[in-house]
């Protein structure tokens, strides 16, 4: 299996400390990853640079078949070459409706020129009808984002980034903040996402692994620890002494 | 169906019509002559301001960009047109001066004679380069919208792409408009110092129409490029790019991360917005008569923010009402005409005072209408927005927000 996404060597330091150290990091078209460790491992870092809002000082981003370097786009261009990424805290644009997030997402050109000529059509409209169904907001297209609550804005994220398919899916800790019947459904969902796509999911939440059973990366000080299903993991003796034991 | 939408436009467009044909009926030169020459050069002028503010808001108030520089686009647009009326005009004076004399001039000479009653001010001879298209009205239109926007386009250009932002951009714009002021001011670069260019009332080829019959016709033409303006701002605010770039105000990186290029939609509305800016310049200075580097001076493009704030930002008439509501009383305080109050210890000449009154004005509006007077309208037609105080519904105090969301 080629991989979708391939990380290699790649390092980053801010004012000396490294918070990314040679890492290297595969993954394939349509899999789940977790990616566990304490806090300043370098998962948020890892996004980072993945998605081009970090540089790194040396090392390699490939992506797709072709084997693309990341490293010379700009965030703008890596989001259009199909890799998306969740925030934490919800993140949608609250001044305008459900209808008008989920519109900007949808794939199509996203140059200003052609954004302009841009017309809303049956289909858009369809897809945008669609996309709120299956998250659950299809009685508040009209209504402003703002007015959502937190979890309706989590799904509306979530909702935003299935309107503009990516083929690799960078999200960070979804079940922060969610009830035990919401993180239920957002595994059901993610499981789902990785059956046609690259899911990597960065996430604190032991449980929350468990649940989603699926391959783990461990990461500590910015390189790979550990690799492999979360069972095996949790029995390296390196992984229980920096990340579990504690 | 852009008013199909937006049936504010058709509000606007028929206020504007109304106004229009008014002032006509009242006008000197068409109707029962109420209202003064000089009164229609100030409805006149202060259209063209509100066109500004209009492309003020387009780049703060949609696209989150505070431009304090764009009173220079506005002057420069009049500068443009303002080369070709006072070299027109200049000429047929030269030509009919020339006529009398027993030899008919070259074009040299009157080229000459023109040269030297425009720059004789400034101690010069030769006509600058920058005017070498000065005597042609469709290169010097074609100049009204090519100068600005591709100062603009620069400016942006560079500006963007490094990223600058809030604060810092702001401070760029004013230095900007600053530099392009006191390059203006000295003597030989071509466009007349501090004298700046005059007479621009004086319209080529129609020196026997009188004033108050120009005047009109500028009414006219303000209105129609105020409806013009207006209709292009609510179309590129209307659709997705709207959509676009007011995201782009509340949260940039989240829009880069959508796959939009940022720097591409910011410098496409900043451009836009100078190139109306521009244009309103163009039609307001020819009614102001005259047009001097003093036009350009920071203040000016703060002025033009404070307007939109006052009347409310993110709204394109909330733009329209501040430009017209502060600028008319603007020039009724310091027109002298409004009566000094008596305090018995202290006497307010609003001549002085005005500017403290409006001082107060735009930090009241800002602390307790963030609409701006434009919130009067949704008072009247009974929009209200839900009170949540201020707070978003963000993760960290979830419960309480909740609650209030669903209150």
């Amino acid at each position: 299996m080629t991989a979708l996404l391939e990380v290699s060597g790649v390092t980053k330091s801010f004012d000396g400390f490294k918070a990314i150290n040679d890492l290297s990091f595969n993954i394939g078209p349509a899999e789940l990853r977790a990616v566990i460790g304490p806090n300043g491992a370098g998962k948020t870092t890892f996004m980072d640079i993945v998605t081009g809002k970090t540089r790194p000082d040396r090392g390699q981003v490939l992506w797709g078949e072709r084997s693309v370097s990341l490293l010379k786009m700009s965030e703008a261009q890596i989001a259009r070459a199909g890799i998306g990424r969740k925030f934490q805290r919800p993140t949608v644009f609250e001044d305008q409706t459900v209808a008008d997030n989920l519109t900007m997402a949808l794939k199509a050109p996203r140059g200003p020129f052609a954004v302009l000529r841009w017309k809303p059509s049956a289909k858009s409209a369809n897809r945008v009808t669609a996309l709120a169904g299956e998250v659950g907001l299809a009685d508040r297209l009209a209504r402003k984002a703002g007015e959502l609550s937190h979890g309706q804005k989590q799904w509306l994220e979530i909702g935003m980034l299935l309107a503009s398919a990516p083929r690799l899916l960078l999200v960070d800790e979804p079940a922060a903040g969610m009830t035990l019947a919401e993180r239920e459904q957002t595994t059901t969902l993610l499981r789902r996402l990785a059956e046609t796509r690259a899911v990597v999911v960065v996430e604190h939440d032991m449980d929350f692994v468990r649940r989603l059973n699926c391959k783990v990366t461990v990461l500590h000080q910015g390189a790979v620890l550990a690799e492999g299903s979360l069972d095996h993991v949790s029995a390296n003796p390196e992984v229980i002494d920096v990340y579990l034991g504690r | 169906m852009l008013i199909r939408k937006h049936p504010s436009v058709l509000v606007f467009l028929s206020l504007l019509a109304i106004f229009t044909v008014a002032v006509t009926l009242m006008s000197e030169a068409y109707g029962s002559g109420v209202i003064a020459t000089s009164t229609v050069k100030t409805l006149g002028k202060t259209l063209c301001l509100a066109l500004a503010a209009v492309a003020m808001d387009l780049v703060w108030g949609y696209a989150g960009i505070l431009s304090l520089g764009h009173m220079a686009f506005f002057a420069l647009g009049g500068y443009m047109i303002g080369m070709w009326l006072m070299y027109a005009r200049t000429g047929e004076i030269v030509a009919a001066t020339l006529a009398t004399a027993p030899i008919p001039p070259t074009p040299e000479e009157l080229q000459q004679g023109i040269t030297g009653q425009i720059f004789g001010v400034v101690g010069s001879a030769d006509l600058p380069l920058t005017w070498t298209f000065a005597g042609s009205l469709p290169m010097q239109l074609l100049l009204v919208l090519a100068v600005p926007g591709l100062l603009a386009f620069l400016f942006g250009w560079l500006a963007f792409r490094s990223r600058v932002n809030g604060v810092y951009l702001s401070i760029l714009t004013q230095a900007m408009t600053l530099a392009l002021s006191l390059w203006l001011f000295q003597n030989d670069n071509g466009f007349r110092g501090n004298n700046g260019l005059s007479g621009l009332q004086n319209i080529p080829g129609l020196a026997e129409v009188p004033q108050a019959v120009i005047s009109i016709w500028f009414l006219w033409a303000s209105a129609l490029l105020m409806a013009g303006g207006y209709l292009l701002a609510t179309w590129l605010t209307a659709g997705k790019f709207g959509s676009v770039i007011r995201a782009i105000r509340d949260d940039e990186t989240r829009v880069r991360f959508l796959g939009y290029p940022v720097e591409a939609y910011k410098l496409t509305v900043f451009t836009i917005s100078a190139m109306i800016c521009a244009a309103a310049g163009a039609l307001y200075y020819p009614q102001a008569g005259i047009i001097n580097p003093a036009e350009l001076a920071p203040i000016a493009s703060v002025y033009l923010a404070v307007w939109v704030a006052i009347g409310g930002r993110g709204r394109l008439y909330g733009a329209v009402i501040g430009a017209i509501v502060v600028s008319l009383l603007s020039s009724w305080f310091t027109g002298g005409r409004a009566p000094a109050l008596d305090l018995g210890f202290a006497r307010i000449e609003w001549v002085d005072w005005w500017q403290v009154l409006l001082g107060f004005g735009f930090v009241a509006v800002t602390l307790f209408a963030p609409r701006g007077l434009s919130s009067l309208i949704d008072v009247v037609a009974r929009l209200r927005p839900p009170r949540r105080m201020g707070t978003d519904l963000g993760p960290d105090f979830s419960a309480l927000r909740e609650r209030e969301a669903e209150a």
